[in-house]
C-alpha cells in the first residue's frame, strides 16, 4: 500500500471503525464515596490522567489528576471523590463512528473520554488518541495483510504442487431456461477463485464473461456445461452448448445484436451486449458454432500479464 | 454519500442486508439491462433499477456491487431477499420514479464516474 491509498484508507476507516472497537473495556473506576487520599495509588502507580466516577454501572463524574494535586496542595485529602469530582463530563456512545472522537479530542484537547452504551447509558469503556491510532493501525496492517496474501497465495498454491504441469479443473452444468438458477455457476466459479487467491481484477473479469456466456446457455439452449482451467499462467473458461447454434457469429459479435425475445428482455437481458461484454473482459476469445449442433465459447485471462483494463473502465 | 444519506435522501426502506449507516458510495448506476451493468459500473456502486428479480441479485453479485435500489415502489419477492442475504447485498426501496432517484443523489454528490 502506498502512502496516498494509505491516507485515504484511514479517512475511510474513521468513518467505519464504531468507538467500541477500539476503547479499552476493562476501565479502572472509583465510587464517588472514596476518599480523595486513595485515589493516590491509582492516579500514581498506574499513571493515569483521570478516572470515571461510577455509581452502579451510571457515570457520575470523572475526577483528574488536577483535582487530586488540588486537593493535595489545600490538604484535604479526607474529601470524598464526590465534593471534589468535575460532574458534567463529556461523553461518547459505544456505537458512534471514530470520527466523532476524533473530533471531540479535538474540540476539548482532552486525554480520554468515557464511552456510555446508547442502549442503558451504562459506562462501557475509555476511549484515548493511543487507543484511536493503535486501532487504526491494526486494521490497515489487517488490510495490507490480506491484500498480500491475496497477491501471493495463488502462487504458494501452485508452488506447493510437485509436477512438470499443473491444471486445475472446476466443471458446472448449466441448466437452460432456468431462470431461477441462471448464475449459480458464475458466482460459484468467483467463490472458488477468491479462495485460491487469484488477484480481484482477474477474478471480476472473468466472472463477468462466465455469467454472460452462462446467461447465453440459459436463455438460448435447452443446457450446457461450463468448465474453467487454471493453471499458474492463466485461467481458461470454456462454455459448451448443444443448443440451435449460431448463423452468423460476426453479426451475433456486435454490439446491440439480439434474437433474445421479449420474456428475456422483460428480465434485464437481450442488450446484444454479452458477446461484447466478454470480448472486453477476455485477453482471447474464440467462438465457434454450427447450427442445429450448438455453440463453443472459450476464452483465456492472463494471470501475470496484468495488460487488459477492468471491464468497469471504458465509457 | 454515505448508505444513512442515500436511505434518507431516497425516502428509502431497507429491506435486506447491512445497515453500515456510514458506508461510504462513491458512484451510482440507474439501468435495467443487466449487461449495461455489468459493463459499466463500478465495484462498490449503488445500482437503482427498475426490474425486479433474482437475476438482478446476480448481477450485482459478479459486478461486486453491494447496495440494490428499486426504484417507483418495486417490492422485492422472499427469493430476491433471500438470495440477497446469502451474497451480502443491501436491498433498497424507493417509491421515487428512476430519474428522480437518479437526480436527487446526482445532486447530492454521487456520480456516476469515479472521480
Ligand atoms: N449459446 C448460444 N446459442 C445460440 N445463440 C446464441 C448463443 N449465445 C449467443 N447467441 C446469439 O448471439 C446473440 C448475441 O448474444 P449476446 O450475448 O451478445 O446478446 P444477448 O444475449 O442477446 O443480450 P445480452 O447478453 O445483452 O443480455 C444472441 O441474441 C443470440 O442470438
Ligand atoms: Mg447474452
Amino acid at each position: 500500500m502506498d502512502a496516498e491509498k494509505a491516507i485515504t484508507k484511514v479517512q475511510e476507516l474513521v468513518y467505519e471503525i464504531k468507538v467500541n472497537q477500539v476503547m479499552v473495556t476493562d476501565v479502572i473506576t472509583v465510587s464517588p464515596h472514596n476518599l480523595m487520599s486513595e485515589l493516590r495509588v491509582l492516579l500514581h502507580d498506574k499513571r493515569i490522567s483521570g478516572v470515571p466516577v461510577v455509581e452502579g454501572t451510571t457515570l457520575v463524574g470523572l475526577v483528574s489528576i488536577e483535582d487530586f494535586v488540588k486537593c493535595l496542595s489545600e490538604g484535604k485529602m479526607n474529601n470524598l471523590v464526590r465534593d471534589r469530582m468535575s460532574r458534567d463530563v463529556i461523553t461518547l456512545y459505544d456505537d458512534e463512528p471514530l470520527v466523532r472522537a476524533v473530533q471531540e479530542f479535538d474540540r476539548r484537547g482532552y486525554g480520554r473520554f468515557p464511552v456510555i452504551s446508547r442502549e442503558n447509558g451504562a459506562l462501557v469503556g475509555v476511549i484515548t488518541k493511543g487507543d484511536i491510532i493503535r486501532g487504526l493501525l491494526k486494521r490497515i496492517e489487517i488490510d495490507y495483510h490480506e491484500e498480500e496474501i491475496h497477491r501471493y497465495r495463488a502462487s504458494y498454491f501452485f508452488e506447493d504442487i510437485i509436477a512438470d504441469k499443473t491444471t486445475l479443473i472446476f466443471q458446472y452444468k448449466v441448466t437452460g431456461k432456468d431462470f431461477s438458477r441462471a448464475g449459480r455457476t458464475s458466482s460459484g466459479l468467483k467463490k472458488t477463485l477468491r479462495r485460491m487467491g487469484i488477484p480481484p481484477k482477474i477474478i471480476r473479469r472473468i466472472a463477468i464473461a462466465t455469467y454472460e456466456a452462462e446467461m447465453n446457455i440459459v436463455v438460448f439452449t435447452d443446457g450446457g456445461e461450463i468448465t474453467a482451467q487454471v493453471t499458474p499462467r492463466e485461467i481458461r473458461v470454456e462454455a459448451v452448448d448443444s443448443g440451435p447454434g449460431i448463423p452468423d457469429i460476426k453479426k451475433a459479435m456486435e454490439p446491440g445484436f439480439s434474437t433474445a425475445p421479449d420474456w428475456v428482455r422483460d428480465l434485464g437481458f437481450g442488450a446484444g451486449m454479452g458477446l461484447t461484454n466478454i470480448r472486453k473482459c477476455a485477453d482471447t476469445m474464440h467462438l465457434e458454432s454450427t447450427v442445429g449442433k450448438g455453440t463453443r465459447l472459450e476464452i483465456a485471462v492472463q494471470l501475470n500479464g496484468a495488460v487488459k483494463h477492468d471491464s468497469g473502465d471504458h465509457h | 454519500m454515505t448508505l444513512g444519506e442515500i436511505i434518507k435522501t431516497l425516502d428509502c426502506r431497507v429491506v435486506a442486508g447491512n445497515t453500515n449507516l456510514d458506508a461510504k458510495v462513491r458512484t451510482g448506476c440507474g439501468c435495467d439491462l443487466m449487461s449495461d451493468v455489468l459493463a459499466f459500473i463500478k465495484p462498490g456502486a449503488i445500482l437503482l433499477t427498475g426490474l425486479n428479480n433474482p437475476q438482478v441479485v446476480r448481477t450485482a453479485e459478479i459486478a461486486e456491487i453491494r447496495i440494490v435500489c428499486f426504484v417507483r415502489g418495486k417490492q422485492p419477492s422472499q427469493e430476491l431477499i433471500t438470495l440477497a442475504r446469502e451474497s451480502g447485498i443491501t436491498l433498497l426501496t424507493t417509491s421515487l420514479p428512476m430519474f428522480e432517484a437518479c437526480g436527487k443523489l446526482y445532486m447530492n454528490g454521487l456520480s456516476g464516474y469515479d472521480e
